[in-house]
């Protein structure tokens, strides 16, 4: 019974980080709102007994890609798409 | 270009902590859930959030890139060199020579619940370890290339 308040809860969660991931304008906030989706999903994964690929999904997930994307989004124009090429 | 006060030491306190963590999962990595990849590249997100943190100059004064490289060198060496030992020792590709042999990793991983013994396991804690160098050297690079050609000036290697 509890695990399944857990599942509903985490499924839950991740539906909700998913949309802000999309509703978001900052796109500093989107990738943080990303991060949170991943830590989730190692989360969901650890509830699943798979706790292997659950800290494969925290270390690669939430740590380096939310990193590769705010490394890319501090070095690239915010406005850069606005042009016409 | 650099962040903000509040994230630099949110990565000063934090940096230590998940290096350890990496460590630890790495080293456990015969025994519990994790081993190298998981755990290099745990090490590698305590770099890669001190990258983040800081700027490219202060943080390349102290990490180069060939640095990273020889540790990827150093990691897939040693791991292919313990395979290649084995064929010395008389036993095939792979083979667990360090079993039964010397002081250090040579009984047997005990069966079904294990004890937690770290000095167990033959070959396999050798093998995590040159892995962990390896994904620590690979993914460092990976982000470090990425924020070298951030300002353009990055050397094409």
């Amino acid at each position: 019974m509890i695990e399944l308040a857990i599942h509903i809860l985490l499924v839950t969660g991740l539906v909700i980080s998913a949309c802000m991931v999309w509703y978001m304008d900052d796109l500093i906030s989107a990738a943080i709102a990303f991060g949170a989706f991943s830590f989730l999903l190692s989360l969901e994964f650890l509830v699943l007994q798979a706790p292997d690929v659950a800290i494969a999904e925290a270390g690669i997930g939430a740590g380096l890609t939310t990193a590769i994307f705010v490394i890319a989004i501090r070095g690239t124009d915010k406005k850069g798409g606005d042009a016409s090429d | 270009m650099s962040m903000s006060n509040l994230v630099r030491s949110g990565a000063n306190i934090l940096m230590p902590f998940i290096l350890v963590f990496g460590f630890y999962i790495v080293v456990h990595g015969h025994l519990s859930p994790g081993g190298g990849f998981q755990g290099g590249a745990v090490i590698a997100t305590a770099i890669v959030l001190l990258m983040v943190a800081y700027s490219c100059d202060e943080v390349c004064t102290s990490l180069s890139k060939n640095i990273l490289k020889n540790s990827e060198t150093l990691g897939l060496l040693l791991f292919i060199g313990t395979a290649l030992f084995a064929l010395t020792a008389g036993l095939a590709f792979f083979g667990n020579w360090i079993l039964d042999t010397g002081p250090l990793f040579a009984t047997p991983v005990a069966f079904g619940i294990n004890p937690g013994n770290l000095n167990t396991g033959g070959i396999v804690p050798v093998l995590n370890i040159a892995v962990g160098i390896e994904v620590l050297g690979a993914m460092g690079l990976l982000i470090l290339a990425m924020l070298g050609g951030m300002k353009g000036d990055g050397d094409a290697e």
